[in-house]
């Protein structure tokens, strides 16, 4: 399977990355370089397999359903690019 | 600089408990020592002198009592991928610029409660996306070793600042991650050692998240009882961590040493790849035969799916690093930059803060999990991965570690792979079968090319057999005899 340049400008719209008008062509080689190369895994033979998940099969450990943080606004908003008042300031979403 | 940051952790740990040498002394020192090594090298990404005194002055107190941890007062440089609460965390990348957590990740805070004292965060790929350090923000990391003709070469990647840092005899070890070979094949290009563990040996809480089911941190040392030390002061099970094995660590620093005679090898002929430099092919030879001289049993053996692993992984690595890059949006931490509305401030944001290699990867990641491609690219893959760990299995019916080389070539010139993606994946294509499977595998230097330049091989066993790692890699080291360091020039 390749890709197109308008292929490369939706995949860039659908990754939220602006990419430049000057940047599509050379990106479409590059994935279409990458692509060709990973299709060797059609060679193999998966009838069956499951796939792999975690070499050391173990329970998920569970918890307790309790608040275990919190209480910790002014460390949450520290790195913040934009706060007021204790809250994040973000571009206006809703109109 | 004194010869006291020449000294193995094991041997400056001993000297700090017999009040030889203080800690506070030796930060002094290494923190010199970085700082003057900092314009050559580019190893570093951030200082915080503060804090390394003060925690030096604490494990003086400690030590003055007679207490102290495993590794009480040893100065250790940090990836910049590892939380350090109130320093500069940023993998290396403009959208994590100015980035200060206020938490700790689990393997920081784990060697600090064992002593360890913080002593800089170390350069990287950026996101930890790539086998020679270049991707980096700041620019590529110089390996301590030269070139023939004295050209800078790269210390590999993606953990390049730490491989560099502990070569250069800056530190008493570092923490790395390998997702693809990030810990082997730095420690392999610059001369030191590198373990990876069994995944889930060691946290991955508060490690910048690339890609979760391949992310290992593990530690770079100058020796290999070195490695031991350190691999059992960062693992542990940790309850944030819900991939964390919920395991007892074993003693693993007891390992090294114990003999490997009756030991069964395997050594696996698809690692005999097109266009291997015949010295890595002489150097793979004298490790078959020192490990037959300690009594070791040589199988050949095969895993026939390993030329399927660096594809599968293209595919696994940017499927997840596109969900865990997701949350860069520019709205809680990190680069924020304007746009029309707030698809454009996203868009902008990461346009302006991710690197092209990073970009790259992403886009591969989003079109892989896109509609319609998911069974055929991401569901495959993560089936030729069984694939992997089966090829693992069943070579480990019959033996007990496989011998490999860490890395198809030594250490090559800055720019000389960057222009070609496929190339630069091509560097990994003998650490990755490790990552799928989630076996443990360390590379341990094993002697030097005909230009002087350091070689390693590598060991990998079965899942939570970290012991047998250990002991094969400590045999291979004193078999070799390998104390090359590179000739001082920062």
């Amino acid at each position: 399977m390749s890709v197109t340049a308008d292929d490369v400008r939706r995949i860039a719209r659908l990754a939220r990355i602006a990419e430049p008008e000057d940047r599509i062509d050379a990106l479409t080689d590059e994935l279409n370089g990458i692509l060709t190369w990973i299709e060797q895994l059609n060679e193999v033979d998966v009838e069956g397999v499951e796939a792999m998940t975690t070499p050391v099969k173990f329970a998920l450990p569970q918890r307790e359903d309790v608040i275990t943080d919190g209480d910790c606004r002014d460390k949450v908003l520290a790195n913040a690019p934009k706060s007021d008042e204790g809250f994040f300031v973000v571009p206006k979403s809703v109109e | 600089m004194s010869d006291l940051l020449k000294l193995t952790l094991d041997e400056v740990t001993s000297k700090l408990k017999a009040k030889e040498v203080s800690a506070t002394e030796l930060a002094k020192e290494a923190l010199a020592a970085c700082e003057a090594a900092q314009p050559a090298l580019n190893a570093f990404t951030a200082f915080d002198g503060d804090k390394t005194l003060a925690m030096a002055a604490a494990s003086d107190e400690k030590l003055g009592k007679g207490e102290g941890g495993l590794i009480e007062g040893a100065p250790i440089a940090i990836k910049d991928l590892f939380a350090v609460e109130g320093v500069s965390t940023t993998a290396s990348s403009n959208i994590l610029k100015g980035f200060k957590p206020t938490y700790e990740s689990t393997v920081t805070s784990t060697l600090w409660d064992n002593g360890g004292v913080f002593l800089c965060k170390t350069s990287m790929d950026e996101f930890a996306m790539g086998s020679s350090n270049e991707t980096a923000n700041s620019g590529p990391v110089n390996n301590p070793w030269k070139g023939p003709n004295g050209e800078m070469l790269t210390p590999g990647g993606s953990s390049g600042g730490s491989a560099a840092a502990v070569a250069a005899d800056l530190c008493f070890g570092a923490t790395g991650t390998d997702t693809g070979g990030s810990i082997r094949q730095p420690a392999a290009f610059t001369g030191t050692v590198g373990v990876k563990a069994t995944y889930g040996r060691t946290s991955r809480w508060g490690t910048i998240a690339f890609a979760s089911s391949l992310d290992h941190p593990g530690p770079f040392a100058k020796t290999v009882k070195d490695s031991a030390i350190l691999l059992q002061a960062m693992s542990g099970h940790d309850p944030k961590d819900s991939t964390s094995l919920p395991q007892d660590v074993p003693d693993w620093i007891s390992a090294v040493g114990q003999s490997v005679k009756g030991l069964k090898i395997g050594v696996p002929k698809e690692y005999r790849v097109d266009g291997m430099p015949e010295e890595i092919e002489k150097a793979w030879q004298a490790g078959i035969e020192w490990l037959k001289a300690a009594g070791c049993e040589i199988v050949d053996i095969t895993l026939p799916h390993t030329k399927y692993a660096l594809p599968a992984y293209y595919i696994v690595a940017p499927a997840e690093a596109s969900s865990n890059l997701a949350r860069y949006d520019g709205m809680r931490y990190g680069l924020r930059e304007e746009g029309e509305d707030l698809t454009g401030v996203y868009e902008n944001t990461r346009a302006a803060g991710f690197g092209h290699e990073v970009q790259r990867r992403i886009m591969i990641g989003t079109y892989v999990l896109s509609a319609g491609y998911y069974d055929a690219y991401y569901l495959r893959a993560q089936k030729v991965r069984t694939r992997i760990l089966q090829d693992f299995d069943e070579a480990f019916k019959t033996v007990d570690a496989i011998l490999t080389p860490s890395a198809p070539s030594a250490a090559f010139a800055l720019g000389s792979k960057s222009d070609d993606p496929i190339a630069m994946y091509l560097n990994d294509v003998f650490t990755v079968t490790a990552n799928l499977a989630g076996v443990p595998a360390m590379s341990v230097p094993a002697g030097t090319d005909k230009d002087g330049l350091p070689l390693g091989l590598q060991v990998i066993t079965r899942a939570l057999d970290e012991e047998t790692m250990f002991k094969v890699g400590a045999a291979l080291e004193d078999a070799s005899g390998f104390n090359a360091k590179p000739e001082k020039w920062w």
